[in-house]
C-alpha cells in the first residue's frame, strides 16, 4: 500500500489558485450574462406573449 | 490536422492562463474594427431592428470574430513565435497551451453562431459560421502559407462583419451590403502590403508567402496603386447607389484621391527612408480612410434616423 500523504497528484501553488479563481469568476459571469441575455430577448420578442400559453 | 512543434517553445502549463489571457486570443483590436464596421451595417440597412437585439446581434458577431483570432493564433503559434510583431501573442509566450486555445476558440465559434441563430436570425447565424470557416479554414489553414495573394483571400473575411450586421436586420444579402463588402475587400491589401513593405524580413523568416517577400518589392507597388485605383470608385459609390448622403460622396471622394496619392508616392519612391516613410504613411493613411468612410455612413444613417 502507497503511504496516502505521498500520493496527492498536482498541488496547485497558490498563484495557480489565483488564476484558477478569477478564470471561475470570469466563466460565472458569462454563463449569467448569457442567462440574463436569453430572459431579456424572450420579453423583447414575446412580450406579453410569453404568458399566452395553454395551461 | 496541424501538428505543432512545441519542442522549442517556453512550456506552457495547462490550467496556468489568467483572464487577461484568454482575453488576448480574441484579438481585441480586430474585434473592435469589426464591431465598428458591422455596426454601420447594421445601422445602413434598411428596416429596423430592436436596439437589445441589435445589441446581441452586435455581441454575437464581437465573439464569432473573437473565436477566429483564438483559433488563428492556435493554427499560427508556430510562425507567431518566429515574427517579432507577433511573438508576445499568448500561445508563443507560453501562456496559454495550443490545446486551451483551440477549446476556447471552438466553444466561442459554435457558441456566437447558436446565439446569433437563436436570438436574431438563421440567416446572419449561417452568415457568421461561413465567415469564421472562411477566415480559419480557407484563409488560415489553406491559402495563408500557399499563396502571395493570402492577404486578397484574408480581406475577404474581414469584409463580412458589415454584410452579417446587415443580415441580422433583413435576414438577406444586398447590392448595397455587398459594396460594404467590397470597400474592405479593396481597401485591405493596401492596407496590408504597405505593412508588409517595412516589415518584409519578418514575413520571409517565419517562411509566409507575402507579396513581397516572393513578388519583389516593385510587383508589391505596382498591386499597391492598381487596388487603390479599384478601392477609390468603390468608396464612392454607396453614394451613387442612393445609400449614402453629399456628405458621404464629396469626402470619399477626396479620401479616395488622397489615398491613390499616397499609394503613388509609395510607387515612385524605391529605395531608403524615403520608401519606408511613403509606406508608413500610406498605413498610418488606410487606417484613417476606412474609418472615416464608416463613420460618415454610421452618421449619415443616424442623422437620417433622427
Amino acid at each position: 500500500m502507497m503511504a496516502e500523504e505521498e500520493d496527492r497528484g498536482i498541488t496547485l501553488t497558490d498563484e495557480q489558485k489565483k488564476k484558477r479563481r478569477s478564470r471561475s469568476i470570469a466563466i460565472a459571469v458569462a454563463l449569467g450574462a448569457l442567462v440574463v441575455l436569453f430572459y431579456v430577448v424572450t420579453i423583447v420578442k414575446l412580450g406579453p406573449g410569453v404568458l399566452n400559453r395553454p395551461l | 490536422m496541424a501538428y505543432i512543434d512545441n519542442s522549442s517553445d517556453v512550456p506552457a502549463l495547462a490550467g496556468g492562463a489568467r483572464v487577461e489571457d484568454y482575453l488576448a486570443l480574441l484579438k481585441p483590436r480586430v474585434m473592435s474594427l469589426v464591431v465598428f464596421t458591422a455596426l454601420v451595417g447594421m445601422l445602413v440597412a434598411p428596416g429596423g431592428i430592436n436596439p437589445f437585439v441589435g445589441l446581441v446581434a452586435i455581441v454575437c458577431i464581437a465573439i464569432g470574430a473573437g473565436a477566429s483570432g483564438a483559433l488563428n493564433m492556435w493554427y499560427d503559434a508556430d510562425i507567431d513565435r518566429i515574427m517579432t510583431r507577433t511573438r508576445k501573442r499568448p500561445i508563443p509566450a507560453g501562456k496559454i497551451t495550443g490545446d486551451e486555445a483551440l477549446a476556447f476558440g471552438i466553444t466561442l465559434a459554435i457558441g456566437s453562431v447558436v446565439t446569433l441563430g437563436l436570438l436574431v436570425n438563421w440567416f446572419a447565424g449561417a452568415f457568421l459560421a461561413f465567415t469564421i470557416f472562411f477566415y480559419v479554414i480557407v484563409y488560415t489553414m489553406w491559402l495563408k502559407r500557399s499563396t502571395p495573394q493570402n492577404i486578397v483571400i484574408g480581406g475577404a473575411a474581414g469584409a463580412f462583419p458589415p454584410m452579417v450586421g446587415w443580415a441580422s436586420v433583413t435576414g438577406s444579402v444586398s447590392l448595397e451590403s455587398f459594396i460594404l463588402f467590397l470597400i474592405i475587400f479593396m481597401w485591405t491589401p493596401p492596407h496590408f502590403w504597405a505593412l508588409a513593405l517595412f516589415k518584409s524580413v519578418d514575413y520571409r523568416a517565419a517562411g509566409v508567402p507575402m507579396l513581397p517577400v516572393v513578388a519583389g518589392e516593385t510587383s508589391t507597388r505596382h498591386h499597391i496603386l492598381v487596388y487603390s485605383l479599384l478601392l477609390a470608385p468603390v468608396g464612392v459609390a454607396p453614394y451613387f447607389l442612393g445609400f449614402a448622403g453629399p456628405v458621404y460622396g464629396a469626402a470619399s471622394a477626396l479620401l479616395g484621391m488622397a489615398f491613390v496619392a499616397l499609394a503613388a508616392d509609395v510607387w515612385r519612391k524605391r529605395e531608403g527612408d524615403a520608401a519606408r516613410f511613403a509606406c508608413i504613411r500610406l498605413f498610418k493613411f488606410s487606417i484613417f480612410y476606412l474609418f472615416l468612410l464608416f463613420a460618415l455612413l454610421l452618421g449619415e444613417s443616424l442623422v437620417a434616423g433622427a
